[in-house]
């Protein structure tokens, strides 16, 4: 079961990570962060499927994605 | 080990080898060629690394890179190779990191000519790059001392973490005299023991070889630092020679280089005509020896100070700033790659002292 | 419950700052390959960086590695000092399109063409970024900038410089690649090739130089997202993605 972990003081909410997810389950919030940018937050936790795309899309390295038990590594990164 | 007959050129090649220096970067350029030419095969026979790089920008760069390692590295260049290592050169006093630069000068500006000349004193003693910054100018007057000098030079460039630039003319480059090396050439310098050396980021925090802080605080504190290093080494590291020096003479001469053994020629002959001058050479262009040059140029008996280089009259503002017009100061130059005489020294001695030529 | 694994984390190359880059600035991306790529390959202790004169002047604060900083244009030349006094330790320069491609021509031909064994990363964003937006080398033509109001005339300005086929050129065996990381399958391909750029100079084989098709959101007046499709649609037709110099593929 996978998740990712946004640390949202590094988010820059350029928003790259929402248009990338393939499950479309990052949205952006309605707080800002300390740095004055509306920050990226996992939605729906339970569709995650740990591709790691918004990881590696994620410019300021905000994204930490995490998993446990049976893990499908849909490709190599 | 026994007195060899050297080219200057060679010899200075050899002297950085004697002194732990095997990393030479160099671009060819008339009147320091054969140094290039004489390290490509001798360096490889000692482990060291020879690059012809494809300008004297490169070089410049090269050399910072490479003195960041915490090895002992150098070029030789001339005159407006110099102007072009004047980036690289403020760059590396910025980061404070030593390096070891021979300008074999010839006659400027621009182009100029391939003959000798002494008219990047400007370029070398007040700084020809931008920014708060000098660097220990060293000037020999012939092969032997060249080989001193340049392995002097390594020290001073260790001890201080600064720039240090022998500059010789085209006639200590070219021609050949004995000279004697060390009987023990110091071991190839490493990064042990120097805690600024990039030798890769394990079991400690990186360390970079910067000249940026956009913050102005911190850049008026590496200014400062700057200053205060420079001012430690004026206090410790001046050298001066002086030739024929009495309370006889009624001129003193000052001259730096070749030109002041020139200088020493006439001195000589003039003795023999019975009018007493005396040399001060400064060894050291900076730290200048001011103090050494004030005391004897304000001794009663000293009429006047002539400075003799080859230029139009680059150190004399320095003499004119020490002596602060305590003295009749006069000048006499030529330049262009003309080399003057001990006559013409002789004639201008004579002049200053209203003294008619006999014969 | 089964243990957590991590699967995906900041790599240890990369230090914890938060980079002053803009948002959506693919800086942060390669930077990361090559971090990453340093980690993987388990050199990160003894390499070294040369950082250019660009936005990402700075690269030595986000990086776990020692680092150089180089006059513009300059890095080519410091890291070849450097490397052929350390040939034991990884070198590689981060260069944006005016250090590599405007001041820097000459040192990086040269180093390529003397086949120095260090690894070039040149970040190719079709501006000159820090200083404000003006044109680049790489500069589209037509595209506006603060020194083409009107658009990158070509009969003014030339047309851009094509880096990678113009260095892969040279007869001296090297690897040149060029590649984007404008969405997320492309970084995923971008990584494989800085990486191997980096185990090629492990193995002691080449120069080696991976040009990375990079946005400029803030300069080309674009929101990340749409900066993104413009690297796709403006620059991929002129700046071909490719490999156009391997010495494994010589080899074969």
């Amino acid at each position: 079961m996978p998740g990712v972990k946004i640390d949202k003081n590094y988010c820059k909410g350029c928003e790259l990570c929402v248009k990338a997810c393939p499950m479309q389950i990052l949205k952006m919030s309605k707080e800002i962060n300390l740095k004055g940018y509306f920050f990226a937050q996992l939605v729906e936790p339970t569709r995650c499927i740990g591709c790691r795309i918004c990881a590696i899309t994620c410019p300021d390295v905000a994204i930490e994605v995490n998993t446990h038990g049976t893990q499908f590594v849909l490709f190599e990164y | 080990m026994a007195k060899k007959l050297m080219k200057g050129n060679e010899a200075i090649g050899e002297a950085a080898i004697a002194a732990g220096a095997i990393n030479y970067f160099a671009y060819p350029i008339t009147p320091q060629s054969e140094v290039a030419e004489y390290l490509c095969w001798r360096l490889p026979e000692v482990g060291g690394v020879f690059v012809q790089a494809e300008s004297e920008v490169a070089v410049g760069n090269m050399l910072f890179g490479a003195a960041a390692s915490g090895c002992r590295v150098f070029t030789t260049s001339s005159s407006p190779g110099i102007s072009l290592m004047q980036e690289s050169i403020s760059y590396m006093a910025g980061a404070h990191l030593p390096v070891v630069l021979v300008n074999i000068m010839r006659g400027g500006p621009g182009l100029g000519g391939i003959l000798p000349a002494q008219s990047d004193y400007f370029q070398s003693v007040k700084g020809g790059g931008h920014g708060d910054y000098r660097i220990i100018v060293l000037a020999p007057s012939s092969v032997q001392e060249a080989v001193d000098l340049v392995i002097l030079a390594f020290d001073l460039a260790d001890k201080y973490l600064t720039p240090v630039m022998l500059i010789g003319d085209g006639m200590i480059g070219q021609m050949m005299e004995s000279v004697e090396f060390p009987a023990k050439y110091a071991k190839p310098a490493t990064p042990e023991g120097k805690d600024w050396a990039l030798t890769g980021a394990k079991g400690r925090a990186s360390r970079i070889a910067k000249s940026l802080f956009l913050d102005p605080a911190k850049l008026e504190i590496n200014s400062f630092k700057l200053a205060d290093k420079y001012k430690e080494i004026q206090k410790s590291e001046t050298r001066c020679e002086l030739y024929k020096v009495s309370d006889d003479n009624k001129v003193l001469i000052t001259a730096y280089g070749t030109m002041a053994r020139i200088c020493q020629t006439a001195i000589d002959e003039l003795e023999e005509e019975g009018i007493s001058a005396g040399l001060f050479r400064p060894v050291t262009l900076f730290p200048y020896s001011e103090k050494e040059l004030y005391a004897e140029s304000t001794k009663k008996n000293i009429k006047a100070v002539l400075t003799v280089e080859m230029s139009v009259g680059q150190m004399v503002e320095d003499v004119q700033r020490i002596l602060k017009g305590k003295r009749r100061i006069e000048f006499y130059g030529r330049t262009g790659g003309i080399v003057p005489t001990p006559n013409e020294v002789k004639d201008k001695v004579r002049e200053i002292l209203k003294i008619k030529k006999t014969k | 419950m089964a243990e957590i694994t991590t699967i995906f984390k900041r790599p240890q190359s990369l230090s914890d700052n938060v980079t002053h880059y803009c948002p959506g600035c693919t800086h942060g991306i390669i930077h990361r390959l090559v971090a990453e790529s340093l980690d993987e390959l388990g050199v990160r202790e003894r390499s070294v960086g040369v950082a250019p004169v660009g936005c990402s002047v700075l690269i030595y604060n986000y990086f776990n590695v020692d680092f150089l900083e180089a006059p513009h244009g300059r890095a080519p030349a410091l890291a070849t000092g450097f490397k052929r006094v350390r040939p034991d330790m990884i070198v590689f320069t981060y260069q944006g399109d005016g250090d590599l491609a405007s001041i820097g021509t000459n040192e990086i031909i040269h180093a390529a063409n003397r086949g120095e064994k260090f690894t070039t990363i040149f970040v190719n964003n079709a501006i000159y970024g820090m200083t404000g937006g003006q044109m680049a080398p790489t500069t589209m033509p037509g595209q506006k900038s603060t020194t083409t109001p009107g658009g990158r005339d070509v009969n003014l300005a030339g047309y851009p410089l094509r880096v990678a086929e113009m260095l892969a050129t040279l007869r001296t065996p090297s690897f040149i690649a060029r590649t984007t990381v404008y969405d997320p399958i492309h970084t995923v391909q971008a990584k494989k090739l800085i990486k191997k750029a980096f185990r090629l100079q492990i193995e002691g084989k080449c120069f080696s130089l991976v040009e990375v098709l990079s946005t400029c959101p803030t300069n080309w007046g674009l929101s990340p997202e749409a900066a993104a499709k413009w690297v796709k649609s403006d620059m991929m037709p002129y700046y071909p993605l490719g490999v156009f110099k391997d010495p494994e593929r010589e080899e074969a």
